[in-house]
């Protein structure tokens, strides 16, 4: 059940050129320290999650990447460039959504298109395209208050695949969703990561669901931030979603992932 | 017809009051108070005199060009305050002092300053209209989800674009409701003005009809006012409402 799948055979990560580098990143607000030295790279086809009590600074490495948030020192490559700024490349998912309530589902969805100057009938194409892979086709001309939380967070995520990034940023993307359209959500995580072959970095304060979605998991500390540990769960995603969640390998990787957070808690 | 439903209610209470009115003014107690039916007939031959015309059109012009330089004037510097925290510090005392002061006291070092003429009065209408509506730009611009304009950022929106598209936009509601309010305002001073300066539109007809004790021509022309101040604050209050899906959304 946990046994290892051809495609996350551990050599293959040596030979892969990452995507994004994490390269001795601080990151200080004034006297708080947030973040303390962080190394991480990050591969194409990969979801990795970032995962450790909150206020620990997962939200800030997250914008970090994104060019949003300054760094105090290190520094982000992505494919090979320094990041000085927001880029094409890189597309985020806000925690809360960060819908423009007074535009349709489709104009949301297209807005990343937009900004970059695309014709009108071109984005509306592609933005439907997106509408549909995340099941909120019929909902395109619905503004965002018509739509539950679950279905606002799908906009979200069409609205990043949309613009064909290279890199996705997810902040707690599912933070405010109910529980059972949560693990809905976290599955249709799973299939988009296997067919749109990018790097997702994934922030989640959820053990269960950290280990669930993700190839690598890095435990953060708390305050000033810094990776604590690296776990790869191997979780073979070909079984029945059910069973995942009651699979002994699945479990003990969430026990040691709880073993780890605790004498923090505490 | 949902219009309707709440006007129902006050149309009704004014009808009672009217006729409160209208008795009132038969008991023949004070002069003041002319029966409800003589003001009636009484607007209906002001409205037709040349000079109640040509009040109207000195008094539309100086509120219209005092509320559009309030409103021209008013929103950029609310929009500004509220995105930059020096431009907030620089003008946020003098604007929160005129908000609440008395500005009818001012008016007559207007006239000292501009003459007694329509200047001071445009000038007197923006100044009573112009605040509020800073207050409220500023006000819709600071509660604009950051997310939002982080958003805007990472999809590579320079401020201009995020200024246009997002800001502005996130913060209409708050800004037509300042318009509105700075609206009502606007009125109060085009008529404060007007009196105070006593030779100009309507001041110079409340100047006319109140010395010459003609109570059915001053109060027509009161409620003349009275519904142009209504009838306004509904037009933007309509416009309110169509947006209002997004703003009560938030
Ligand atoms: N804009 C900011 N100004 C000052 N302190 C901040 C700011 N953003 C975050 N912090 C602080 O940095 C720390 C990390 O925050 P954050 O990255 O949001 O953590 P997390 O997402 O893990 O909950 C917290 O202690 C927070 O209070
Ligand atoms: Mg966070």
């Amino acid at each position: 059940m946990s046994a290892l799948a051809e495609e996350f055979d551990p050599a293959s990560i040596v030979t892969h050129d990452p995507v994004v580098r994490v390269e001795g990143i601080c990151k200080h607000y004034g006297s708080v320290e947030a973040l303390r030295s962080i190394d991480l790279q990050f591969e194409r086809g990969k979801l990795t999650t970032l995962l450790g009590p909150s206020g620990c600074g997962k939200t800030t490495l997250l914008k970090i990447i994104a060019g949003l948030v300054p760094a105090t020192s290190g520094r982000i490559m992505v494919n090979g460039r320094a990041v000085t700024g927001p880029g094409p490349e890189r597309a985020f998912v806000f925690q809360d959504f960060a819908l423009m309530p007074w535009a349709t589902v489709l104009r949301n969805v297209a807005f990343g298109l937009e900004l970059k100057g695309t014709p009108a009938a071109e984005r509306n194409r592609v933005a439907r395209h997106h509408i549909e892979q995340v099941g909120l086709q019929g909902f395109e001309d619905k503004y965002p208050h018509e739509l539950s939380g679950g279905m606002r967070q799908r906009v979200g995520i069409a609205r990043a695949f949309a613009v064909n990034a290279d890199v996705l940023l997810l902040d707690e993307p599912f933070s405010a969703v109910d529980e059972q359209n949560r693990r809905k959500f976290q599955e249709d995580l799973l299939r988009l990561v296997e067919i749109e072959n990018k790097t997702f970095i994934f922030v989640t304060h959820s053990i269960e669901e950290a280990v669930y979605v993700s190839d690598r998991i890095v435990l953060l500390s708390p305050r000033p931030g810094r990776v604590s540990q690296v776990i790869e769960p191997k979780i073979d995603r070909a079984a029945d979603p059910d069973d995942i969640r009651r699979d002994a390998g699945y479990l003990d990787v969430v026990e040691e992932i709880w073993q780890g957070l605790r004498h923090y808690a505490e | 017809m949902t219009l309707f439903g709440f006007r129902i209610p006050m149309m009704a209470s004014l009808i009672v009051w009217a006729l409160v009115w209208e008795i009132v003014g038969h008991m023949d107690v004070i002069f003041l108070i002319p029966p409800m039916s003589a003001i009636l007939s009484a607007g209906i031959d002001l409205v037709q005199t040349a000079s109640w015309q040509n009040a109207t059109v000195v008094t539309i012009r100086s509120f219209v060009i005092g509320m559009a330089l309030a409103i021209g004037i008013g929103v950029p510097l609310g929009v500004l305050m509220g995105r930059s925290r020096i431009a907030d510090n620089i003008f946020g005392l003098w604007v929160n002092m005129f908000v609440s002061a008395p500005l009818s006291a001012l008016v007559p070092v207007l006239m000292i300053l501009f003459g007694m003429g329509e200047t001071t009065i445009v000038v007197t209408v923006f100044l009573f209209a112009v605040w509020i509506i800073v207050l409220d730009a500023r006000a819709g611009v600071m509660q604009v989800p950051p997310s939002l304009i982080e958003m805007a950022r990472s999809y590579g929106a320079p401020p201009s674009t995020i200024l246009r598209k997002i800001v502005l936009l996130a913060a209409l509601p708050e800004i037509l409701a300042g318009i509105r309010i700075g609206l009502i305002r606007g009125v109060k001073g085009v008529v404060i003005g007007q009196i105070l300066v006593a030779i100009i539109g309507y001041g110079e007809l409340f100047e006319l009809y109140s010395r010459s004790f003609d109570m059915e021509r001053f109060w027509a022309l009161t409620i003349v006012l009275f519904a142009a101040a209504m009838l306004l604050s509904g037009i933007v209050e309509r416009a309110e409402k169509r947006i209002e899906y997004y703003a009560g959304a938030r």
